[in-house]
């Protein structure tokens, strides 16, 4: 593994050597070179993780936290490992703040249980902003409903960036929770978290981050970031589906209820009473996913070798050299012109619906997002019913971009 | 995958210029149909004569596929009865899942959506109008009105 992160210093980012490490790379897709362009969705995994996984299956898998027995052993020490490693990934002060979940969804979920439910009220308020995503949208609307309290919204701009001036004026003394996305998977738009929680902050508001898209670009620093909650899905950072993180300050997971009963979460039970586990486990009922687990600490080490930075460095050329060439497409128009924007090129083209442009797009190798984005406020303050997203990551190269483009340019022939 | 398969010229005309398109006033019958995948969001309005369709309109927005099909089904379900238009979905949807090797010729024009079969995520674009159109047929005994 040393030896061509070593070649990738010395020469700088070698695209074709991360290509190399991720096998599903080299299929084919309706006889062409496959462009995958939807790691916003889904990113692909490397060998690293692969491997790590099988390896795990192979050799340590057994149940954890209960045996005595050397599986068991070899399993809890995967799983426990896998979370001092996000720990370490995230810069959380403790792994007693790390929970592991089934990804971003289920960790907002246990935020809108355990922490709001039981604190909301009739006249309360939970600021989100227009950018969300569905899974920082309904958990909270749940809420509200469940307790009566209310959800408020705050607006974004035509380039797609938040109006922290209306967002500011919306903090009132009733503001219970912030929940915010770091960076809107829908048009990429980074938003401005550090202003986001210092004013949060100064009302003595709690703020959750939604990490999901944060966290593939740039990773994310919580003791710099200075949030109270973040989230965030294994399968976007180039780990498994079916496993993420909620990171919770010790504090305030302390004073939270589990959310869910069963095994694990408990140190003892009787029909008199039954004591709680302490943190992490209080909130993991059930026999976790380790192979998950393992496979996201791979990830997190895969990623960490070719280094945030360079990978971010690398991501930012591509979309600025995919929006350039997109911009020459007749009637393209880029939905989503933030100045600070992650790797995401949400686009429509006049005459032509995503739906369709996608099933071009795919005929010629070219794998994107089309649809809402499970983001249908973003797309009614845009009057569409839905874009075409091209997202990029590590893998992706100067060839991806030039199919994409002949592609774009292909579906305009059709639609002729 | 034969990209003109699926977007033959009858299916770019149709979504170029949608037959039978806009709200009929006064409708008998109407529903709204609405595919969340896509966001394509169409409504099917009905003239009826003893549960005969005397005319049929649709309007909204979607893909190709979605607006040709229902622009086709316009077409072909006006002066249909019920028992028809079941038979006659019956064969488009045999056609467009592939259960069907060849469209049947009672299929006429939208034998042009024959190409969806090897699209398997576009068949609930294709099929959308026909939903919609039995909502409407279902409802027909609360008239809506466009007033």
């Amino acid at each position: 593994m040393m030896a061509p992160a070593l070649a990738r210093t010395a020469v700088g980012y070698d695209t074709a050597s991360v290509r190399a490490d991720f096998p599903i790379l080299a299929r084919e897709v309706h006889g062409h070179r496959l462009a995958y362009l939807d790691s916003a969705a889904s990113a692909q995994r490397p060998r690293a993780v692969i491997e790590a996984v099988d390896h795990y299956e192979t050799h340590c898998h057994a149940n954890v936290h209960r045996g005595v027995h050397a599986l068991s052993q070899a399993a809890t020490d995967a799983f426990e490992g896998a979370r001092e490693r996000v720990r370490r990934f995230l810069n959380a002060r403790s792994a007693k703040e790390i929970i592991f979940t089934r990804g971003t969804t289920e960790a907002i979920n246990l935020v809108a249980h355990a922490w709001a439910r039981p604190r909301l009220g009739p006249g309360d308020e939970i600021l989100i902003t227009w950018l969300e995503h569905h899974a920082n949208i309904v958990p909270w609307q749940m809420a509200c409903a469940a307790t009566g309290a209310t959800l408020k919204v705050a607006p974004i701009d035509e380039r797609g960036e938040l109006r922290f001036d209306e967002f500011e004026a919306l903090l009132s003394p009733r503001t219970r929770l912030v929940a915010v996305a770091q960076v809107s998977n829908a048009l990429g738009t980074v938003l401005p978290v550090a202003r986001i929680v210092k004013a949060a902050h100064a009302r003595g508001v709690p703020v959750l981050l939604d990490g999901a898209q944060g966290v593939p670009h740039g990773g994310a620093d919580l003791q710099a970031l200075d949030c109270d909650f973040y989230a965030f899905s294994a399968h976007k950072l180039y780990g498994p589906t079916g496993i993420g993180v909620l990171y919770g300050r010790e504090a305030l997971l302390r004073e939270m209820p589990p959310w869910q009963g069963g095994g694990d979460m408990i140190l003892s039970v009787s029909f008199s009473g039954t004591t709680y586990n302490d943190l992490p486990w209080k909130f993991e009922a059930g026999t976790p996913n380790m192979s998950g687990a393992v496979g996201l600490a791979a990830a997190i080490d895969y990623l960490e070798d070719l280094g945030a930075a360079a990978v971010h460095a690398h991501e930012q050329r591509l979309l600025a050299q995919a929006t350039t060439a997109a911009l020459e497409v007749p009637g393209l128009r880029v939905i989503g012109t933030a100045a600070d924007k992650a790797a995401v090129l949400s686009f429509t083209i006049e005459g032509i619906h995503p739906h369709d442009l996608g099933t071009i797009l795919d005929s010629e190798g070219v794998a994107i997002r089309t649809g809402h984005h499970c983001a249908m406020p973003v797309m009614d303050f845009f009057g569409l019913p839905a874009t075409a997203r091209a997202s990029f990551a590590c893998y992706n190269d100067d060839a991806d971009v030039s199919q994409l483009i002949g592609a774009l340019h292909k579906a305009r022939e059709v639609f002729a | 995958m034969d990209l003109k398969e699926l977007y033959r010229d009858v299916i770019l005309d149709h979504n170029k210029r949608p037959r039978n398109f806009g709200p009929l006033a006064p409708a008998d019958a109407s529903a709204d149909g609405h595919n969340p995948l896509c966001g394509d969001r169409l409504t099917v309005y009905l003239q009826l004569d003893d549960g005969r369709v005397r005319d049929v309109h649709f309007d909204g927005k979607g893909c190709a596929i979605s607006v040709a099909s229902a622009s086709l089904m316009t077409e072909a379900v006006k002066g249909k009865d019920r028992g028809e238009i079941a038979r006659l979905f019956a064969d488009v949807h045999a056609t467009l899942t592939g259960t069907m090797a060849e469209p049947p010729a009672s299929l006429g024009k939208l034998a042009a959506l024959a190409g969806v079969r090897d699209f398997p995520a576009r068949v609930k674009c294709a099929s959308l109008c026909w939903h919609t159109l039995n909502a409407a047929l279902a409802h027909e005994c609360r008239p809506v009105t466009t007033e």
